[in-house]
């Protein structure tokens, strides 16, 4: 069914409207959930994924506690209802065990996890709708809700995956659907932006060395333009939250200056 | 249980010899030898799934006993294991190395069920990739008995009256294996959170001027655990890249990246024309004879 729908047309646009080297609509959204220590909802246009994060705490068991830093614990659920073919996939699932690890390889490196020793820092990964780039939603999902704890990374680490059409070897397609992702080989990068190094490098496909280069060179500039989007959202956040603090101050003013006149 | 961490000693030396380019065990750099992994392939005939009908089985099985090493115990698959069946299924398997299609023999009723089983006999470090050339020789050497279709009667010629065939196999994708070693002239910390600025997100980019990390090929049990990073690549002698793993450890340019994946194709080309060669001595001793 798939290989009737041309990946890319005669005008060069995808299946979708979008140009090669567009992404898809961004939304983040961060701490959606008030439980939590820091949360964030992160959409790739139909590709949903909510992260919370709690601690850094202590660590629950004493196996888990290692003296000299923080212990990064990393679960990952798909909710069945995230794709058309509705399908239970448990933590044991070899693929939800892969993201798992990726996830927690990923951000090993970035946490700053020697400032905790003996605590751990708990990442819950919600998939709730899926079109293509799982990982990478997680993994910026991960990064703002880190960020929204208030724990410390060395930089805002952002995923993107891209892929190459056997028709235009030379311009590579970023942001795939799951669509364009069941068509084309696809490589996951993690990039922290301010080094423009990789934290994560995953392909599984096959793909002839010179188009690889390619793929990096547009997967680093695109990494750029996400950590942009991902800055913005964070100030805005913090922002609001100084302007509530601020909000709160003025009552306390106007609740002292009330008590003094009387 | 977890292995004992290296000494502080041991670690130090490893490091300060790499500094002057040398290896503790006398290799290069860039060199690789050899752990020891025996592979074995057999075939049987099984009803293909529904949702597949024309397409065989193959499947990777891969065992890592106390043998090996005495770091591995009995029991549970430990984190090594399930890496390394990871990799092996993502590198013999999903990269579509043998023709599925050509497994095949009576569409939707039989289809040759392939079984490689991969048994680490001695882990001198390096067992994937190892584990990968094993599988990728097993599977090259193997040759499945010719079958003949008369209608719906299907016929398994033994050895003895026809000369097995075969597998029919697209391109040959091999892994290596390379550790990263931050430059030992400017780093001192032993941590993995090197100290970084972190004073502004906006800050200088420090790629630019941070050094070219070391990079070493076919890493020993000691150089993995203290490597900064690691990176798993998988290609074939057509310059094709099958699988790129790097996750986590130290970060990585693209530019280091790219010099691996350079200094991998040109390994790739010669363990291909080796292994070509190896089983073609071992055909032509066999001396078969056609009837």
């Amino acid at each position: 069914m798939s290989s009737r729908i041309e990946i890319l047309n005669d005008g060069g646009f995808r299946s979708d409207g979008r140009l090669p080297s567009e992404l898809r609509s961004l939304a983040f959204d961060l701490s959606p959930q008030a439980g939590a220590d820091g949360s964030a909802m992160v959409s790739h246009g139909l590709t949903q994924v909510l992260v919370s994060v709690f601690g850094p705490r202590e660590a629950k068991s004493r196996a888990q506690t290692m003296h000299n830093r923080a212990a990064l614990n990393v679960e990952v659920s798909v909710a069945p209802f995230s794709t058309s073919d509705r399908r239970r996939r448990g933590r044991g699932d070899k693929r939800v065990q892969e993201i798992v690890a990726m996830i927690k390889s990923t951000f090993e490196p970035v946490v700053q996890t020697a400032l905790y020793p003996r605590s751990q820092i708990d990442i819950f990964v919600h998939v709730l709708q899926q079109d293509g780039g799982v990982l990478q939603a997680s993994i910026n999902a991960t990064t703002l809700a880190l960020t929204a704890a208030g724990v410390p990374l060395l930089d805002l680490v952002c995923a993107i995956t891209a892929g190459v059409h056997s028709t235009s070897p030379d311009s590579p397609l970023l942001d795939l659907t799951t669509l364009e992702e069941n068509d084309c080989p696809s490589v996951t990068v993690a990039v922290m932006p301010r080094s423009g190094k990789l934290t994560l490098v995953s392909l599984e496909t096959r793909v002839h060395v010179d188009v690889f280069k390619g793929i990096l060179e547009v997967v680093g500039e695109a990494g750029k333009v996400l950590s942009l989007e991902m800055k913005r959202a964070v100030l805005a956040r913090t922002k609001m939250l100084k302007d509530a603090m601020g909000a709160g101050l003025r009552t306390a003013e106007f609740a002292e200056d009330a008590g003094g006149d009387e | 249980m977890r292995p004992p961490s290296p000494s502080i000693p041991e670690k130090e030396f490893l490091v300060a010899s790499l500094a002057q380019n040398l290896r503790i065990d006398g290799r290069s750099l860039l060199e690789m030898r050899p752990t020891r992994v025996l592979a074995h392939v057999d075939a049987k005939m099984v009803r293909p799934p529904p949702e597949r009908p024309y397409e065989g089985i193959i499947t990777v099985h891969s065992e890592i006993s106390p043998m090996a090493s005495s770091l591995y115990e009995p029991g549970r698959p430990s984190e090594e294991e399930v890496a390394l069946s990871r990799m092996l299924d993502k590198v013999l398997r999903r990269s579509d190395t043998v023709d599925k299609e050509a497994l095949c023999v009576l569409a939707g009723q039989r289809v040759w069920h392939l079984r490689l089983t991969i048994h680490c006999l001695a882990d001198a470090g390096n067992l994937q990739d190892c584990a990968c050339i094993a599988g990728i020789a097993a599977l090259k050497h193997f040759r499945r008995p010719e079958v003949e279709v008369v209608g719906d009667e299907i016929i398994v010629h033994p050895p003895t009256s026809r000369a097995p065939v075969p597998l029919a196999m697209h391109h040959t994708p091999l892994n290596l294996t390379f550790a990263f070693f931050p430059d030992a002239s400017t780093t001192s910390s032993s941590s993995s959170n090197a100290p970084v600025d972190t004073t502004s997100l906006d800050g200088p980019v420090p790629s630019s001027t941070s050094p070219a990390p070391q990079m070493l090929l076919d890493p020993s049990p000691l150089e993995a655990t203290l490597a900064s990073s690691t990176l798993a690549l998988a290609l074939n002698s057509q310059r094709e890249l099958c699988v790129v793993h790097k996750a986590g450890g130290m970060p990585l340019s693209p530019a280091d990246v790219l010099r691996a994946v350079n200094v991998a194709t040109d390994r790739v080309r010669e363990l291909v024309s080796r292994i070509d060669r190896d089983i073609s001595t071992d055909w032509n001793s066999r001396g078969v004879e056609v009837q």
